[in-house]
């Protein structure tokens, strides 16, 4: 079993950002369940992967703040704040030849230091991640000889051989097909039963009603809800984020909210 | 793994036996009447004036230069390439040996005297020089596309060049003092000069070794290389100053020579893998090995007179340009 060090709160606290003068995220204020799946949905351009670079320290607020366990995260020094909180990028390109254990080994850089160079403590997390992302068998093969979903899980392997709480995902099944997307989603599933809070952007709002514990709808920069995908899902919120209208049903398998006759709405 | 860290070692020691020979024939051979087996004589400490003098007082420091030129252009190739994630990125080709030069004929016509200040104003002008080539790459759609950063970098080059010739057109005793230099050539150095050149040297190695880490994880990207808790912007301006003292140093010594940056990290990479940490290391044996080769056959090729070794590196550049252009992996870096 992964140590995972008992989660620190991740929230923003009237957060600004915006790209030049075009602003993205306005006045927003939120708090992430600890412990849980939140997935971040809404309409394109509505700001959900700038809210996640945000989270993550790749977007400066231009007001507000990101608060970890109720500290800023710009005060953070980098390696702490790695520490704490592991990011995978959108569309993720490592270099040709480079082996899943390579990339998993990346993982540990945070961990490592002038006086602490790679140890044995640092080879057991690479193996349990590994084992985690069950990619045992694929640790030597190049990444461009895996499949989709087995390099998105490599990817996560590196995050999760981060050791962090915290784990924010943007858009981890954008280029997946829907068997490699179940893959994903079920490594997620496993890193937050271990007490890991997962926040991941995602386009799909199916996916999302599916695997995530809280939901976050965005549009415009605005949270317009968020709370259990059974609580909030409701046809007026799916059109007023995608302009769709649809009829709800639910999941006889797993209580969540399913989308049915989805059409594009008549106003 | 273990079988990839075998077989480097195997490759390094290749390598670095190689290394040493060419160094043994780079102080052999050369173009004056002194042939190898005077010259080795003389190593070996036989009473022959003449030859001891051509071993030790021009071969010696010669090879000397071309193993820290090597190490510069090698080194400082594969670091540029590894900030603008493009392995085309070559100091000879973007313009930064080209802005050293320029800016040493440009003090030259000012007057100063070519020795003095030669290394910090070569250092000076081959920072503008990747400075220019770096705010390029930040240009929409140039540095996205490796080839158009290429094509950037050789008009800059062309016209740094034509006004560095220009101002020598003008200035003839500035014109003399470096017209050998200006094509590129490890002929006449003197071992002051490489001792001017090495603190720089030593500054930059100390630099790479600090910045290893964040720079290998700049490979996977500068958003993931944030995540893992580095500071992508800062590694920039670090490799920048880095690729400026060892650009700047050798072409101060040996005159712009282009084309090593490129093969060299080229070659290390396909013996390395995509880890800087490693090419960095292969770079530092084949960056001399390339550059002493180049310079040998400069001097024996059209003996008794000398080919300039930007002449051969070229010749050795050109292929390998195109190998990697048609390769078509160039965004993968």
């Amino acid at each position: 079993m992964m140590q995972v060090e008992p989660s620190p709160t991740l929230a923003t606290d009237a957060l600004d950002l915006s790209y030049g003068t075009r602003r993205v995220i306005a006045s927003l204020g939120v708090s992430l369940p600890s412990g849980q799946v939140t997935a971040i949905v809404g309409p394109n351009g509505c700001g959900k992967s700038t809210l996640l670079s945000g989270l993550a320290r790749l977007h400066k607020p231009d007001k507000g703040a990101v608060l970890l366990s109720g500290e800023d995260i710009q005060r953070l020094p980098g390696r702490e704040l790695a520490r704490k909180l592991a990011l995978l990028p959108q569309e993720a390109v490592a270099p040709e030849g480079l082996t899943v254990s390579e990339l998993i080994r990346f993982g540990r850089q945070p961990h490592q230091g002038w006086l602490r160079q790679w140890s044995a403590e640092d080879q057991q997390v690479v193996e349990h991640a590994l084992h985690a992302a069950g990619l045992e068998a694929l640790a030597e093969r190049p990444l461009e000889a895996l499949s989709g979903g087995q390099r998105q899980r490599a990817w996560i392997a590196m995050t999760i051989a981060q050791q962090t709480p915290l784990l924010l995902l943007d858009e981890p099944t954008s280029a997946l097909d829907l068997g490699h997307q179940i893959e994903v989603f079920e490594l997620v599933r496993h890193l937050a039963s271990q007490g890991r809070t997962v926040v991941m952007v995602l386009h799909d709002l199916a996916s999302a009603c599916r695997y995530a514990d809280y939901l976050i709808a965005l549009n415009d920069g605005q949270i317009v809800a968020q709370g259990a995908p059974a609580a909030i899902v409701t046809p007026a919120l799916v059109r007023a984020l995608y302009q769709v209208d649809c009829t709800l049903i639910t999941d006889p398998d797993t209580g969540s909210p399913l989308l049915a006759n989805v059409r594009r709405a008549c106003s | 793994m273990p079988i990839r860290v075998a077989h480097q070692r195997t490759q390094m020691t290749l390598l670095l036996t190689a290394l040493v020979a060419v160094s043994l024939v780079s102080l052999l051979v050369g173009a004056g009447e002194v042939g190898p087996l005077r010259s080795l004589a003389a190593l070996a400490g036989t009473q022959d004036s003449d030859a001891s003098f051509v071993v030790w007082q021009l071969r010696a420091p010669r090879t000397l230069i071309g193993i820290a030129v090597g190490m510069a252009l090698g080194v400082a190739g594969a670091l540029l390439q590894a900030v603008s994630r493009n392995p085309l990125a070559e100091p000879g080709l973007l313009g930064v040996s080209a802005g050293a030069a320029f800016a040493v004929a440009l003090t030259l016509v000012m007057g100063a005297s070519a020795a003095t200040l030669r290394i910090s104003v070569a250092q000076l002008g081959a920072l503008v020089g990747c400075l220019c080539v770096l705010s390029v790459t930040r240009v929409r759609g140039v540095g996205s596309d490796p080839v158009r950063l290429v094509l950037a970098g050789a008009a800059f080059s062309g016209l740094l060049g034509s006004l560095t010739s220009l101002m020598l057109l003008y200035d003839q005793r500035a014109a003399d003092e470096i017209r050998f230099w200006v094509i590129g050539s490890l002929a006449g150095r003197r071992l002051d000069d490489l001792a001017a050149m090495l603190p720089s040297m030593l500054v930059a190695a100390v630099a790479v070794v600090l910045m290893a880490r964040p720079l290998a994880a700049l490979a996977l990207g500068e958003r993931a290389a944030s995540g893992l808790g580095h500071h992508p912007g800062l590694i920039r301006w670090c490799v920048v100053a880095c690729v400026a003292l060892l650009v700047g140093g050798a072409t101060a010594m040996a005159g712009p020579i282009a084309f090593v940056g490129l093969v060299v990290p080229f070659v290390a990479r396909a013996m390395a893998g995509p880890d800087i940490r490693r090419t960095l290391w292969f770079c530092l044996s084949i960056g001399p090995l390339m550059v002493l080769a180049a310079d040998m056959i400069a001097r024996v090729a059209v003996a008794p007179s000398e080919l300039p070794i930007g002449v051969l590196t070229a010749l050795c550049g050109a292929p390998v340009l195109v190998a990697v252009v048609r390769a078509r992996r160039l965004p993968s870096l």
